[in-house]
């Protein structure tokens, strides 16, 4: 288990409203190996942000963490002080959020920005000013030197994704958190971006924890994927396995829906019929159960365990149970 | 006759010259997609011909009548007409009114005191596939997919012959945005709409567009039915849109044709084709003006066209 960078083990989370507990994560578990690209794919409310403020510790007040670990390099993350929390972000983990246009501050130069994120290091300012030059050169910003003087608004909204995924980079982190970084861009610039990101992986050699709903990003970008719904992990495995073999009904459906997939004109796409449970009134059993057309009468009585079918593919599903399909 | 019928269309923001001619038509029932990056004008377009962004020169014609220019007063009663659906679906809703008020809102601005409104909203409820006790909702109260809905119920109160969809489907789940799509596949067949639909979702037009438009600093550089546009796209830039697609298979090989940099400023238009410094195909040819030359139908601005 020596390459293991991150391992999120039964990991349960709630917010506490007004109405009650809402049960945001469940039991959820998956590692990310170093210099691997884990994608992690999921709808609106299936906790994927939930997740990541989990891992950088930057959760909202009336979160609760109620049970399990969030291990980096073998040390659980939230049991650390916040003191060495904060060494640790975006030194060792460092994220890229989803809007370009709000990452930067907007009254700053990019070069002081870039300068500020090294707060850290001792070295001359030159030297800091070089390097941050050097960061906007790997990802493909031209005149790197020129344009460190600029502000954000004279940048478009691809190059300032670009200047944000430079800054994460600059202090080498170990893990790389990315936010669907290509949502708010279009086709060309999602593939550039994708594209730098698979080259600075090699040149950096850090993990990218990737998440996106867009499975034709996840596809080509990722060696690995998770598939949440609802605050659950449903299925987990090789990116090949999950896209050719799916063994969650939700996983399949998911990718069925994608119109990428269907290259004939189609008068009636499909969709999956239903929407999300109340995270806080949840129904028992398999939180997939009334949107699934393959539900079985145990699927109502018992919460499906996330059980391994073959090496490294994981899924949450009765209709792997051959007992229970009988 | 065309039911929307654009020529010559032209936009400039003080020295910025955003729509530097755009012609094209919409034939009754017809959906046509306007397809291209960030800034190309696809917006503005759909903006211009409903009368919310100037356009200094061309014509807009709808049903064969002159809509250009026209003053506010003359355009209210072809607003029963146009209908348009804006781009974030939330923010386009009052955050005030009930969405009975929102949708039954046409209605009242038209000054068609006689209709039913609680019957009406029922009714556009029921067509866009929402429960009728949502009329008493509010939109925080509202999804993403569902505010889409009411979006596209206020769009049909008034029963338009042509819908304006700015980026329908942005920002939807996969799963929702199937539904969303039927929907509309579903009421234009069923009322004979028209639609113009803008999106840089490629996926997307391919199910719902009959013919498409690629736009590229605010021209046209492209045009034809979606299914020779997918198959045999000619002009260059339509080429690297297209590959720029992922697919949803990590085994599928993409014959990717990278787009070098990024779109010109509109305040410095290259001389010459316009797509020239970006273009993988360019030529020598290619440092004279390309004009719009259609052929069974395609049109095209490329002296370089792929065949």
């Amino acid at each position: 288990m020596t390459d293991t960078l991150l391992e999120i083990d039964r990991l349960s989370v709630d917010y506490e409203t007004a109405r009650g507990d809402l049960k945001a994560l469940r039991d959820i578990s998956f590692d990310v190996r170093k210099g691997e690209i884990v994608g992690i794919v999921g709808e609106s409310g299936c906790g994927k942000s939930t997740l990541i403020s989990s891992i950088l510790r930057l959760t909202a007040p009336n979160t609760r963490f109620r049970q399990g670990e969030v291990r980096f390099k073998g040390q659980d993350l939230l049991q650390l002080p916040e003191r060495k929390m904060r060494d640790l972000r975006g030194a060792d983990i460092s994220i890229v959020f989803q809007d370009p246009m709000q990452t930067h501050n907007p009254v700053l130069s990019i070069g002081q920005q870039m300068l500020d994120i090294q707060h850290r290091s001792k070295a001359p300012k030159a030297d800091k000013r070089a390097r941050a030059a050097q960061m906007l050169g790997a990802v493909g910003i031209p005149d790197p030197e020129a344009r460190l003087n600029q502000f954000p608004h004279e940048f478009s909204g691809g190059m300032r994704q670009r200047i944000a995924i430079a800054m994460a980079l600059m202090s080498e982190p170990d893990l790389l958190i990315a936010d669907e970084p290509t949502t708010a861009l279009d086709a060309t610039l999602e593939v550039q971006i994708i594209e730098r990101l698979q080259e600075l992986q090699q040149e950096f050699n850090c993990a990218i924890l990737f998440i996106s709903h867009h499975l034709g990003v996840i596809a080509e970008l990722c060696d690995r994927v998770v598939v949440m719904y609802a605050g659950a992990v449903v299925e987990s495995g090789e990116v090949r396995e999950i896209f050719h073999d799916p063994k969650h009904p939700y996983t399949r459906r998911l990718i069925d829906c994608d119109p990428g997939h269907i290259k004939e004109r189609a008068r009636v796409l499909p969709t999956i019929p239903g929407e999300v449970p109340d995270l806080a009134n949840l129904p028992g059993g398999c939180i997939f159960r009334d949107r699934c057309d393959q539900a079985m009468p145990r699927c109502a009585a018992e919460v499906p365990p996330l059980t391994q079918l073959k090496d490294g593919h994981h899924a949450a599903c009765w209709l792997n149970h051959k007992e229970a399909a009988e | 006759m065309s039911l929307l019928d654009v020529k010559n269309l032209k936009t400039s923001y003080g020295p910025v010259n955003v729509l530097a001619g755009v012609s094209f038509t919409v034939e009754p029932g017809e959906t046509y997609a306007l397809v291209g990056e960030s800034g190309s004008g696809k917006t503005t377009v759909i903006r211009a011909i409903a009368g919310l962004a100037p356009a200094q020169e061309g014509s807009v014609k709808f049903d064969g009548r002159e809509i250009r220019g026209a003053s506010e007063r003359e355009l209210r009663p072809l607003r029963k007409d146009i209908a348009m659906m804006f781009q974030d679906p939330v923010g386009s809703l009052s955050p005030r009114l009930t969405i009975r008020s929102l949708i039954t809102e046409p209605y009242r601005i038209q000054g068609m005191k006689d209709r039913d409104l609680d019957a009406e909203a029922k009714r556009l409820l029921e067509m866009v596939n929402l429960p009728a006790h949502f009329a008493d909702r509010y939109p925080y109260q509202l999804s993403g997919g569902q505010a889409r809905r009411v979006g596209v119920a206020r769009a049909l109160a008034l029963e338009p012959k042509l819908i304006l969809a700015d980026e329908p489907t942005a920002g939807l789940d996969v799963s929702v945005q199937g539904e969303l799509l039927n929907l509309m596949n579903d009421l234009r067949e069923r009322l004979g709409l028209a639609m113009v639909i803008i999106t840089h979702n490629l996926n997307v037009v391919r199910h719902v567009a009959d013919r498409m438009g690629i736009m590229y600093l605010g021209r046209l550089v492209e045009e034809g039915t979606t299914e020779a546009i997918f198959k045999e796209p000619r002009h260059p830039y339509t080429r690297c849109l297209l590959s720029a697609n992922p697919e949803p298979d990590p085994d599928a090989r993409l014959e990717r044709i990278a787009l070098k940099g990024e779109p010109p400023s509109l305040l410095r238009r290259p001389k010459g084709c316009e797509f020239r410094e970006r273009c993988p195909f360019a030529q020598e040819v290619c440092s004279q003006t390309p004009q719009w030359e259609v052929e069974n139908g395609h049109g095209l601005r490329c002296l370089a066209p792929l065949s």
